[in-house]
């Protein structure tokens, strides 16, 4: 469904990223691990148009989508839960959530995709006219994936939705991004720091480094192997 | 003691500040969607009161027919600056942008200069005339309906803001960049928009002023400092703020010239500015 095929980027001539191949077939989970400045946000603004590459591709569901601007690439169907939760903090709840389907016009499709935040988080309803910036750590993720449902998208993408919420959190966090692959056909790529967490759940699994792919394999394989045992689990 | 001349002053304080309240608010939604100062912000008000002005010489239209025409112009002038030159400044160092957008004044107040020559001009005859006895307290109309229109385009972009979908999208423009292309928030488009909707305020603003303001190349001088102002003690970038600073500006001005010496009244106004900057450099209604 998405492919990202050596992809090469850099910030104003400073290389981010070296070569980076990533494969999320549809349907699946896709986890993506490095360690801190390993380039794995980088990745995420690319392929969500925030950022081109200057070698290599990225092609969605066949199409190239390399050079197409961040704004176009919600109506095609991907979505991104950013990193740090890039909330609307002045706007209320139910606002952020408007924005997240500025790009679906039809209000029914809209009212569907918000009872589907709602029966997913419904805290938020409790919230609706709550300012973002006041929500906690965890709500805050809540509205950003809500936020990223809006669009209806069939590809979303998460970095690192574990960071900075209470452990508790952190599970219900994992299950609802099993229940969205599951439950609602989405296609899941996602950025953690939470490498055993993301591997067990994930179908396939990246290692980056240094703005390169160093590893592939399946989820379970990759939590076996003795490079991610100790690299990322102290074993 | 509340005399007839003071309610006279306050009240003509307060009429005049709905229309710095008008003004501010254009320039407050610019800085707030793209941190950018419009030193034209004047100027385009300025093109405002011509438009009236030479439509009702020429013809015989009056300034609140005349009122559409200079909104749209102005509308159009805005996104026409902000394409032709604010777009190619926008990463650059703020002395750039300043250039920028301190060229367009000039350019602007030196074309009205050329075409228009430096003279004085009022539009004498038109459809709102004569004052309102209240009391004692007269009010002129044509004054009085300059206010009212600014009332209405101010709430009216305030209801645009905050109560519709693109109003959102610029909003969510100025709050982050980013996060609202992700959206599918095609932002310079909200960019482009900002800058006709801060223009087309300030055009509308000028038609408002042009039945009982002099109407001369360099009156945007005035109104783009005095809207500054207001948008510092607003608060930058916002709106209600921008509004509510504008009215005590009119009213400090109007006290300032009824109790002091009117020809001094905008001194008051810059120590006014000068106090707050002092003791509350987020803005009266800003918060830290
Ligand atoms: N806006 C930026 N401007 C310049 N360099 C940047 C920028 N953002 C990231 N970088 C650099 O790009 C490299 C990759 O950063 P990136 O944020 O993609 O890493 P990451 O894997 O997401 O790290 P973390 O786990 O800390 O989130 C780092 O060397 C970083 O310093
Ligand atoms: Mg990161």
């Amino acid at each position: 469904m998405l492919s990202i095929d050596r992809i090469a980027v850099d910030y104003d001539g400073v290389p981010a990223l070296h070569d980076i191949t990533v494969r999320v077939p549809e349907g699946a989970i896709v986890a993506v691990v490095g360690s801190n400045g390993s380039g794995k946000s980088t990745m995420l603004k690319t392929a969500a148009g925030l950022l081109h590459p200057s070698r290599g591709t990225i092609t969605f569901e066949g199409a190239d989508i390399s050079r197409t601007p961040a704004h176009e690439i919600p109506k095609m169907g991907i979505a991104l839960v950013p990193e740090g939760r890039k909330l609307f903090g002045k706007m209320s709840v139910r606002r952020n959530l408007d924005m997240g389907a500025y790009t679906r016009t039809s209000r029914a499709e809209i009212e569907r995709n918000l009872e589907r935040v709602f029966r997913f988080f419904p805290r938020l309803s409790e919230r609706l006219s709550q300012q973002a910036g006041t929500l906690s750590g965890g709500e805050m993720q809540m509205l950003a994936i809500g936020r990223a449902m809006m669009s209806n998208p069939r590809l979303l993408m998460l970095d690192e939705p574990s960071l900075g919420i209470a452990p508790n959190l952190v599970d219900r966090i994992f299950e609802v991004i099993a229940d969205l692959n599951a439950k609602e056909n989405l296609t899941i790529l996602l950025v953690e720091q939470n490498v055993s967490e993301a591997l067990s759940l994930a179908h396939f699994g990246y290692v980056i480094q240094t703005g390169r792919t160093v590893l592939s394999d399946t989820g379970k394989a990759l939590l076996d192997s003795p490079m991610v045992r100790k690299a990322f689990l102290g074993m | 003691m509340f005399s007839t001349e003071l309610a006279q002053t306050l009240l003509s304080g307060v009429l005049m500040g709905l229309i710095f309240s008008l003004v501010a608010v254009g320039l407050t939604l610019i800085w707030g969607i793209m941190d950018i100062v419009n030193f034209a912000h004047g100027d385009f008000l300025m093109s405002g009161m011509y438009i009236s002005y030479w439509m009702y010489a020429l013809w015989g239209i009056d300034p609140l027919l005349s009122l559409p025409v200079s909104g749209a112009f102005l509308f159009f002038l805005g996104m026409v600056a902000y394409r032709l030159v604010i777009r190619r400044i926008l990463g650059a160092p703020m002395l750039i942008q300043i250039f920028a957008t301190f060229g367009i004044m000039i350019l602007m107040r030196y074309l009205a200069f050329y075409f228009f020559k430096p003279n004085y001009r009022s539009i004498q005859q038109t459809l709102l005339s004569g004052n309102i006895d209240l009391h004692g307290v007269y009010l002129s109309i044509p004054q009085l309906a300059a206010a009212a229109g600014a009332f209405l385009t101010t709430g009216a972009v305030y209801v645009l803001i905050h109560k519709t979908r693109v109003g959102g999208a610029l909003q969510a423009t100025a709050e982050d960049r980013e996060a609202a292309a992700l959206m599918g928030i095609n932002t310079d488009r909200m960019f482009t928009l900002a800058w006709g909707i801060g223009a087309a305020t300030a055009g509308i603003a000028g038609s408002l002023l042009s039945t009982f303001f002099y109407i001369f190349p360099e009156v945007g001088g005035i109104f783009g400092l005095i809207a500054f102002v207001a948008v510092t003690l607003g608060g930058f970038g916002n709106v209600a703020g921008a509004f509510v600073a504008g009215i005590l500006i009119g009213v400090v001005e109007a006290m300032a010239g009824y109790l002091y010496d009117p020809a001094l009244k905008t001194v008051f106004v810059y120590v006014l500015f000068l106090g707050v900057l002092f003791f509350r450099p987020q803005g009266l209604l800003g918060v830290e």
